[in-house]
């Protein structure tokens, strides 16, 4: 039996989870608009090759190419009966790639719609939710990563049917930006002390923070939620930097050596899991692992 | 009630985003009468329709528009001041069809192709129908076909693209040109997340705004 992640975290360990998974895709040649989850199937090779380049890395954890498979994204392209057959390859492929030691974080994303627009109702957003945690759970990933969030409704609805319907363990995260005042809030205008109530009280067991501009921004953040809980094992993905477009082509600012530097500040904060999102590459993961040690 | 209080209660009640005398939100403003039961009031007292929008509606929805753009209001409160504007204008729907009120003029949007996200194009569309003009919406994944017959159909409309994904800039330019070939009186205006004037300027684009009021306010300027 494998020791759970908030047992490893409560004995002061950090954890090193991966980097990006999207623009990792994208470098080995998804189109835009190409569903991601799609390549679980037609390109499993060059999935795990990213996965296994993590491990390599030193991630202890590797999310699973299913962020955007939930229905409603599914729905998108035409997909929507391909749920749990994509995320049971994803789940499959990851665990190949890491070995059965390693942690296999099963991605959730959003749906991609407001509650608050009455589209659809709570139970049929939850129903979706359930659907997607339910296959990662089945396939055998090791906890659900709820993650880029920005609303509090939906957030919490996912956290619960994850909670509800598997044995897993739950982190979800939310992506804040930095407002002209100087403090951090969701789309949604959600902030980190209302994310950290509200996802205590659905039950989360990790919470934390993802994508947003680069790892220094994820400090203030950081140090929010340990204001405001100051126990809750946090965990941060965090972009490198926000992109930048030349020929056809981005760019991200933050080199693997300027993401590390903030790590030890990060951990100072109360950050007990640290990976990369957009921009990061198994090299920013080698380095966040290097300082980690040092420190 | 004087026109004057009237035409102010119906602009705070969108900036506040009150529907209507049963909508719960926000709690402050519970049982009073909202956008919809005061724009039919002040049709009814006499007030010219065209007032009604111009002074009631679009002050609202020019006050939250500026308040998202400073982050003093998120994406809720823009939507509930756009269910309020709407519950208003649906009065004077009788007066756009009859020509008594005029819009502003065309503003056709969409998601560039490629790109299936909605939300930040139709907080575009919200702000600028909410700003008095009449907003066609092709909704997201558009290619540049779409765009071009969208602009025959409604000549002198202005465009307005969007994009999320860093990796769909690509294909934003290649409308942008596209539209630009063979139809170069458009001015289009470009925005999204990753899009940067410097990308603008690249691309050949008209304009460029990181939020949706900065489109209100060319459109006004050079509509």
């Amino acid at each position: 039996m494998k020791t759970k992640l908030t047992e490893r975290l409560k004995n002061g360990e950090i954890i090193i989870s991966d980097g990006a998974l999207g623009t990792m895709l994208q470098a080995a040649g998804l189109e835009p608009g190409v569903c991601p989850e799609t390549w679980n199937i037609d390109f499993p090779d060059r999935v795990e090759a990213i996965a296994r380049a993590y491990a390599e890395a030193g991630s202890e954890a590797v999310e699973t190419n299913t962020f955007g498979a939930n229905r409603f994204k599914l729905s998108h392209y035409g997909l929507r009966d391909k749920v749990v057959d994509f995320n049971r390859k994803a789940v499959e492929i990851t665990r190949r790639a890491i070995g059965p030691d390693r942690i296999v974080l099963g991605s959730v994303g959003p749906t991609g719609i407001l509650l608050m627009m009455d589209e659809i109702s709570e139970e049929e957003l939850y129903e979706a939710f359930k659907e997607q945690c339910v296959a990662l759970a089945e396939a055998g990933a090791d906890a659900i990563c709820i993650e880029t969030m920005t609303a509090l409704d939906e957030a919490t609805l996912a956290i619960k049917a994850a909670k509800e319907h598997t044995n897993l363990e739950v982190i979800c995260t939310m992506t804040f930006d930095k407002t002209m005042q100087g403090d951090f809030r969701t789309m949604m205008g959600v902030s980190p002390e209302e994310m950290t109530l509200a996802f205590k009280a659905a039950g989360a067991d990790i919470i934390g923070t993802n994508c947003g501009n680069g790892m220094e921004n994820m400090i203030p953040i950081v140090e929010e939620i340990r204001r405001t809980d100051p126990s809750v094992p946090i965990l941060v993905h965090a972009n490198a930097g926000k992109p930048h477009y030349h020929d056809g082509k981005n760019f991200f600012d933050e080199t693997p050596e300027i993401t590390a530097s903030y790590v030890p500040s990060l951990i100072r904060a109360g950050a007990t899991c640290i990976g990369g999102c957009c921009g990061t590459t198994p090299e920013h993961i080698r380095r966040i692992r290097d300082v980690t040690r040092e420190s | 009630m004087n026109p004057e209080e009237l035409l102010a209660k119906i602009a705070k009640c969108v900036e506040r985003g009150k529907v209507n005398k049963t909508s719960p939100y926000p709690p402050d403003m519970k049982e009073q009468d909202g956008a919809d039961e005061l724009s039919a009031q002040a049709l009814l007292a006499g007030i010219p329709a065209d007032q009604v929008l111009s002074k009631g509606l679009v002050p609202g929805m020019q006050i939250v528009g500026v308040k998202f753009r400073e982050n003093k209001v998120f994406v809720p409160e823009v939507l509930m001041a756009a269910k309020a504007m709407s519950a208003g204008m649906k009065h004077l729907k009788p007066y756009f069809q009859s020509g008594a009120v005029k819009r502003k003029g065309v503003f056709i949007i969409g998601t560039v192709m490629g790109d299936l996200h909605d939300i930040g194009k139709n907080l575009l569309g919200m702000i600028v129908e909410g700003a008095g003009w009449q907003v066609v919406d092709l909704g997201i994944d558009v290619p540049a076909a779409k765009f071009i017959a969208a602009i025959d159909e409604h000549p002198n409309a202005f465009v307005g693209l969007s994009c999320l994904l860093t990796t769909t800039m690509l294909n934003m330019e290649k409308i942008v040109h596209e539209i630009k070939a063979s139809r170069p009186d458009t001015k289009i205006l470009i925005g999204g997340a990753p899009v940067t004037d410097d990308f603008r300027k690249r691309v050949g684009a008209d304009w460029y705004s990181p939020d949706p009021q900065g489109a209100v306010e060319f459109l006004n300027k050079i509509g």
